[in-house]
C-alpha cells in the first residue's frame, strides 16, 4: 500500500496519465453512495482525526447554472465528473479543478418540475457516463469527451416525469429511478442495457389493476399512484437484489380518493436485478397524507442480530421512525422514533406497521403535525462506518401545518391536493445523529441546524458534513466532536465525497452554493 | 357582429403590411448582425439556419434567448445594440430561412458512409461510435451547410472549430504527447490523445510545447475525387442528431 501511495504522489506531482479504469480499492468515488450497499463511506486514511484540523481548500469550481445544485460527484483515476443542474455534465481534473470537457444539453421549454430544475449525479461503467435528464431521457456519453453515444426517453416529460437521481450500475445494465411524484404519474424502477440503451425491464411501483397491490387503492386512483423513485438506492451482489426506497402516494395531501395502504408508496421494494421482479417489499407509511417520501438510501449491512448473523437493512426514514429489516426475507426486525413526531401511535405493531394517530390528517382548516413535510431526513445521504459500527443521518426537527384541498388530475399539472406551510412561531433544529442500528438509538448527536448536506464517513476516523449556514465541518466519528470547519459561503443541498485526486493524495470534496469546493493536506503554501 | 368587407379586407391588408414590414426589417437586421458568420443562413462559416430544426433553439423562446444572449463556449456571442423588439425580428427572419428550401446534396449518402467509416470515423465520432480528436458529427447536418461541410473537408484550417486546437508536448524524459488541448495554465496542460486517454503534464517537466494554432489537425482531403467528396457530404447531412 505504501509503494502504491508513493508511486501515485510521483506521479501526481510530475506526469499523470490520468487513467480511466478503477484504481485500487477506495482510491476512486465510482457510485453514488461510493459502494453499491450504500455506505458513503471512503476507506482513505491520509486525512485523520490528528490533521483534520490542517484542511485547506485546494480548488473549487462554480458550475454553469443557478438552480439548486445537488450533486454528488463521481471520481475515477483522478477525473471528476459532476452533474450540474439541470442535467449537464463536467468532467474536472481533480488537482486543478480544471475543466476536461462539459456535455451541455438542450432542453424543451417548460418541463413540468416538483422541487427545482436538479439533478444528483452520474454513474460510470467502462469508458461511458450515464445520466438522468431533466426531460426524463437516459443518456450514455463517452467518458474521454462528452460526446453522446447515445440517448433514450425513458418516459414522457409532459405527465410531469423527470429523472433526478444518479442512475445504478448492476453488472451490465444501468438503473434508472423516476421523478414527479407531484404530479400524479406512476412511478418506476428501470434498467437498460448499459451498451445499448435498451430498456430490459421496468418495474411500476403502482401495479395494474387486477394486479397483487391493487386492492389497496379505490376507484382509478393507481393511475396517478406516483411513488416515485427519486433518490439512488443500493444493491447487494450476493444476493443479487435491488433495494429501493419509493415516494409518497398522488396526491400529496389528500387521501380520500385513494383510501387503501396504496401500494408500493413510501415502502422498501427489493427487486431481483436482473429481471426486475419483486421479491418482497415493506411498506414504512401505509396511506401517506404528509408527503413521507422514503426515498431515503438503504444501507446494507451483514451483522449479529441479537446472536445470531443476518443481513441487515437500515433504513433512517423521513417518517422519523428508525428501520432494521432482513434483507433476505423483509422481516421486520426494529422500529424506532428517532425524531419527534406526533402522526403515528410510538409503538409500530410486531410486523413493523405504523398507526395513524387520529385528528393528523389534513384540513381544509390545518393541521398541526409534526415532522413537517421536509420529514425527519430527506433526500441528505446517510453513512455508514464500518469501524464504529455506526449509521450517521442529517436530521431535522420541525412541525408544520397542513391543509388539504381541490384533487382534481390534469396530466403535467400539479397533483398535490394541499399544500404545508411550517408551524407558526417555531424555528426548525437539526443535526447528525450517530445510530447505532442494534438500538435504533443516537450514540451521539451533534447540532448543525436544518442542514441539506448528506454525510460521509472516513477510515481516517471522521464524518463530514456541512452546517445549515454552509460551513463544511469534520466531526470525531465516535464521539461526534467537531475537529474541523470551513465556511464555503453557500448552502449545501448535496453530499461529500472522498477519493484520491490526481495528486495522488486524499481529497474530500461537496457542492456548496453552486461550486463544487475540493478540500485537502497541502505540503506546501498555495501558489500566489 | 359582422363586419363589412371592405373593412375586414383593410385590416387583412393592414396586418399583411405589418407582417412583410416586419420580415423586410428583421432581414435588414440580420444582414448586418449575422451574416458575416452566417452568410445567406446556408453559406456560411456558422451554424447552418436554413433548416427546420435548430439543436439549440429547439422553440421560438430558445431562439430569441440565443440571440440575445448567445451559447456560453462556441463562437455565436451575444447581441450587441439590438432591442427585444428587433431580436424578435430577427428570430422571425430565421425562422424563415428555416422554412427555405435546403440544398440540394448530389451524392450518395450510403457511400458517403462507407468512406466516412474508412477515413474520418477514427477522428470523429457519429451517432455514437469514432473518436475523439475532431468534434462529434452526429448532428452536423442540422449545424451546417453542405457549403460549409465541402469547405472543411477541403480547407480545415480555414475554419477551427473553438476547443479544438492540436498540441505536442515534449517531456523533459523525452515523452512526446500529441493531441487535442483541453486545458492550460501556467503549471499544467491537459491533452487528450487519439486513444481517448487524457494526460495531466507539469509545466516543470515540459520541454516544449508546439501549437497547430491555426492549423487544425484535420488533414486536408482536397485530393479526394468530387464524387466521393459529395458522398461525404451526403451522408453528413443525413446526420441530423436523431
Amino acid at each position: 500500500m505504501k509503494i502504491l501511495k508513493t508511486s501515485l504522489i510521483f506521479a501526481g506531482a510530475c506526469f499523470a496519465h490520468i487513467a480511466l479504469y478503477a484504481q485500487a480499492p477506495g482510491t476512486d468515488w465510482i457510485n453514488y453512495q461510493g459502494n453499491v450497499e450504500g455506505f458513503r463511506f471512503s476507506p482513505l486514511t491520509q486525512v485523520t482525526k490528528a490533521n483534520a484540523g490542517r484542511l485547506q481548500p485546494l480548488w473549487s469550481y462554480q458550475i454553469d447554472h443557478t438552480d439548486k445544485f445537488e450533486a454528488s460527484p463521481i471520481v475515477r483515476g483522478g477525473i471528476m465528473y459532476i452533474s450540474e443542474p439541470p442535467s449537464d455534465v463536467t468532467a474536472l481534473e481533480t488537482r486543478s479543478g480544471k475543466v476536461l470537457w462539459k456535455y451541455r444539453r438542450v432542453y424543451p421549454d417548460n418541463i413540468p418540475t416538483c422541487c427545482g430544475r436538479v439533478n444528483r449525479g452520474v454513474a460510470i461503467l467502462g469508458d461511458r457516463i450515464y445520466i438522468g435528464t431533466l426531460d426524463a431521457h437516459l443518456v450514455a456519453l463517452d467518458a474521454s469527451s462528452g460526446n453522446v453515444v447515445w440517448d433514450v426517453e425513458v418516459a414522457d416529460f409532459h405527465k410531469g416525469y423527470t429523472s433526478t437521481a444518479a442512475p445504478m450500475i448492476v453488472k451490465d445494465k444501468v438503473i434508472i429511478g423516476s421523478a414527479g411524484g407531484e404530479f400524479g404519474v406512476r412511478g418506476y424502477l428501470a434498467a437498460y442495457d448499459a451498451k445499448t440503451g435498451k430498456q430490459a425491464w421496468r418495474f411500476w411501483t403502482v401495479p395494474n389493476a387486477g394486479e397483487p397491490g391493487s386492492e389497496t387503492w379505490t376507484g382509478q386512483s393507481l393511475k396517478t399512484g406516483s411513488a416515485t423513485t427519486w433518490v439512488t438506492g443500493s444493491y447487494d451482489p450476493a444476493l443479487n437484489t435491488l433495494y429501493w426506497g419509493t415516494g409518497n402516494p398522488g396526491p400529496d395531501w389528500k387521501g380520500t380518493s385513494r383510501l387503501g395502504d396504496n401500494l408500493y408508496s413510501d415502502s422498501l421494494i427489493a427487486l431481483d436485478a436482473d429481471t426486475g421482479k419483486l421479491k418482497w417489499h415493506f411498506q414504512f407509511t401505509p396511506h401517506d397524507v404528509l408527503d413521507l417520501d422514503a426515498t431515503q438510501t438503504p444501507i446494507l449491512v451483514d451483522a449479529n442480530w441479537k446472536g445470531k448473523p443476518r443481513k441487515l437493512l437500515l433504513f433512517a426514514n423521513r417518517n422519523c421512525f428508525y428501520y432494521v429489516l432482513d434483507r433476505t426475507t423483509g422481516e421486520y426486525l426494529l422500529g424506532k422514533e428517532y425524531v419527534r413526531q406526533t402522526w403515528a401511535e410510538p409503538n409500530l405493531s410486531d410486523k413493523g406497521k405504523a398507526t395513524w394517530r387520529p385528528n393528523t390528517q389534513p384540513t381544509e382548516q390545518g393541521t398541526v403535525v409534526y415532522p413537517n413535510s421536509p420529514g425527519a431526513t430527506n433526500y441528505q445521504a446517510p453513512a455508514y462506518s464500518p469501524n464504529t459500527k455506526l449509521h450517521y443521518v442529517m436530521t431535522r426537527d420541525e412541525g408544520g401545518v397542513f391543509y388539504s384541498g381541490d384533487d382534481t388530475y390534469k396530466a403535467g399539472s400539479w397533483f398535490l391536493a394541499g399544500r404545508f406551510v411550517s408551524k407558526p412561531g417555531e424555528e426548525a433544529t437539526g443535526g447528525v445523529k450517530a445510530m447505532d442500528p442494534m438500538t435504533g438509538t443516537p450514540k451521539w448527536t451533534f447540532e448543525t441546524g436544518p442542514s441539506w448536506s448528506g454525510v460521509l464517513a472516513t477510515g481516517g476516523g471522521l464524518v463530514f458534513t456541512a452546517m445549515a449556514d454552509g460551513d463544511m465541518i469534520a466531526l470525531d466519528d465516535s464521539t461526534g466532536k467537531l475537529l474541523w470547519r470551513y465556511p464555503m459561503g453557500g448552502k449545501v443541498n448535496a453530499d461529500p465525497i472522498s477519493y484520491i485526486g490526481a495528486d495522488g493524495k486524499q481529497q474530500i470534496a461537496i457542492a456548496s452554493g453552486h461550486a463544487i469546493f475540493a478540500f485537502g493536506l497541502r505540503d506546501t503554501p498555495p501558489i500566489n | 357582429m359582422r363586419l363589412p368587407a371592405t373593412f375586414r379586407r383593410l385590416i387583412l391588408l393592414t396586418i399583411a403590411c405589418a407582417s412583410v414590414t416586419f420580415a423586410q426589417q428583421g432581414e435588414r437586421l440580420y444582414k448586418f448582425h449575422c451574416a458575416f458568420c452566417h452568410g445567406k443562413g446556408d453559406d456560411g462559416m456558422a451554424a447552418n439556419l436554413v433548416s427546420p430544426k435548430l439543436p439549440h433553439a429547439p422553440s421560438d423562446a430558445a431562439l430569441i434567448n440565443i440571440i440575445k444572449n448567445g451559447i456560453p463556449g462556441s463562437d455565436m456571442p451575444a447581441s450587441l445594440g439590438m432591442t427585444d423588439a428587433e431580436i424578435r425580428q430577427v428570430a422571425t427572419y430565421v425562422r424563415a430561412l428555416g422554412r427555405s428550401a435546403p440544398q440540394k446534396v448530389p451524392g450518395d449518402a450510403t457511400k458517403g458512409q462507407a468512406a466516412f467509416d474508412k477515413s474520418c470515423r477514427s477522428c470523429h465520432m457519429a451517432k455514437g461510435n469514432g473518436g475523439v480528436m475532431g468534434p462529434d458529427l452526429s448532428d452536423i447536418g442540422l449545424r451546417r451547410s453542405p457549403t460549409n461541410l465541402k469547405n472543411s473537408i477541403v480547407e480545415p484550417d480555414a475554419n477551427i472549430v473553438a476547443g479544438w486546437s492540436g498540441v505536442t508536448v515534449k517531456t523533459k524524459d523525452g515523452k512526446s504527447v500529441r493531441g487535442i488541448k483541453l486545458n492550460e495554465d501556467m503549471l499544467t496542460i491537459h491533452v487528450r490523445t487519439a486513444d481517448g486517454k487524457i494526460q495531466s503534464i507539469a509545466k516543470s517537466q515540459t520541454a516544449s510545447i508546439e501549437r497547430a494554432g491555426a492549423k487544425s489537425t484535420m488533414p486536408s482531403f482536397k485530393q479526394l475525387p468530387a464524387a466521393d467528396l459529395d458522398n461525404v457530404i451526403a451522408y453528413l447531412f443525413t446526420l441530423r442528431g436523431e
